[in-house]
């Protein structure tokens, strides 16, 4: 498992705010020489700590208005497939995320769609008729904060 | 936020580029959608003033530093407490394993994604911080398993 030291935790904070920024940048910021900043970035690359990046886009700008989280418990009925489920559920442009979950539900998809009414039509359409899906909830998105989590 | 703007279906396509390869220069996402590099980066800053760009973020692997657990907390506050969701979520955001606050209409008032190192770990933020956060009426816990899907994407 790879260690972290501050500016290493420093470093990861300030990318997970904006991944732009140039090694140079960053190193001047931590008082780092350009090289010796480059290296530590490499370092939590090939560790798998930086994994790759995120576009953030203004979802009520480019008009999706709602962002609603379905909690999904698949059928008991028959043999279940979650790779049928899985497979058609990614295919759904609206859903953005899914998560195989324990607990009360089995699945936790996070759909986007215009207004209300054009996510009752992804609903119907698209979620209640996915392979061995059985209950759902659903529950508006509100807002939402990312916290920089334990990086000190 | 700037003002709002009205994108076309080159807009879109620089957006889907872009959306799909984050880390790509203006100039690729520019040839990609058949423009110059001049007029793909005149379009990428006009979304960027507009604030349908807010900026490219990295992705931290949390499994990779440790954090081998992820669990969802839904929960239920008493809202017979005027302040309870304020001071909910002022409390939550001093738990360094709380990686992501959302509010909710609906059954669930709010969701925590929790880490942790392992169970035992779990269990002490749970007990020691979690359970002694303000105003909790109710609590659930989905445990993640895996994430089948994740990159977020807008349909454009």
């Amino acid at each position: 498992m790879i260690s972290l030291d501050t500016i290493d935790r420093q470093v990861l904070r300030a990318l997970s705010e904006d991944a732009t920024q140039s090694a140079s940048a960053l190193g001047r910021r931590f008082g780092l020489s350009q090289p010796a900043m480059w290296k530590r970035i490499r370092r939590l690359e090939e560790a798998g700590v930086l994994a790759g990046r995120r576009l953030k886009l203004d979802a009520e700008a480019l008009g999706f208005g709602v962002t609603v989280f379905l909690g999904v418990k698949l059928g008991t009925k028959g043999r279940v497939s979650l790779e049928d489920f899985e497979r058609a559920v990614r295919a759904i442009p609206e859903v953005q995320t899914v998560e195989h979950v324990l607990g009360l539900y089995d699945y936790r998809l996070r759909v986007v769609a215009r207004d209300i009414a054009d996510f009752e039509r992804v609903l119907r359409r698209r979620i209640m008729t996915l392979p061995g899906v059985g209950d759902v909830e659903a529950n508006v998105l509100l807002s939402e904060e990312r916290r920089p989590g334990p990086l000190g | 936020m700037g003002e709002a703007i009205i994108l076309d279906d080159v807009d879109r396509r620089l957006l889907r580029y872009f959306q799909s390869d984050p880390g790509a220069s203006a100039a690729d996402l520019a040839e990609r959608a058949g423009l110059s590099g001049a007029a793909g980066w005149r379009r990428l800053e006009r979304m960027r003033e507009a604030g349908i760009i807010r900026g490219v973020e990295a992705r931290i692997d949390w499994a990779a530093l440790g954090y081998a657990v992820e669990v969802s907390l839904r929960i239920a506050l008493d809202k017979g407490e005027a302040r309870a969701f304020d001071t909910f979520l002022a409390a939550a955001r001093e738990v360094p394993e709380v990686i992501e606050i959302q509010t909710f209409l609906g059954r669930v008032d709010v969701r925590l994604s929790v880490l942790a190192r392992d169970m035992a770990h779990y269990q002490q933020i749970y007990r020691d911080r979690i359970l002694a956060l303000p105003h909790i009426a109710d609590i659930e816990a989905l445990m993640l398993v895996a994430r089948v899907h994740h990159d977020e994407a807008l349909p454009l």
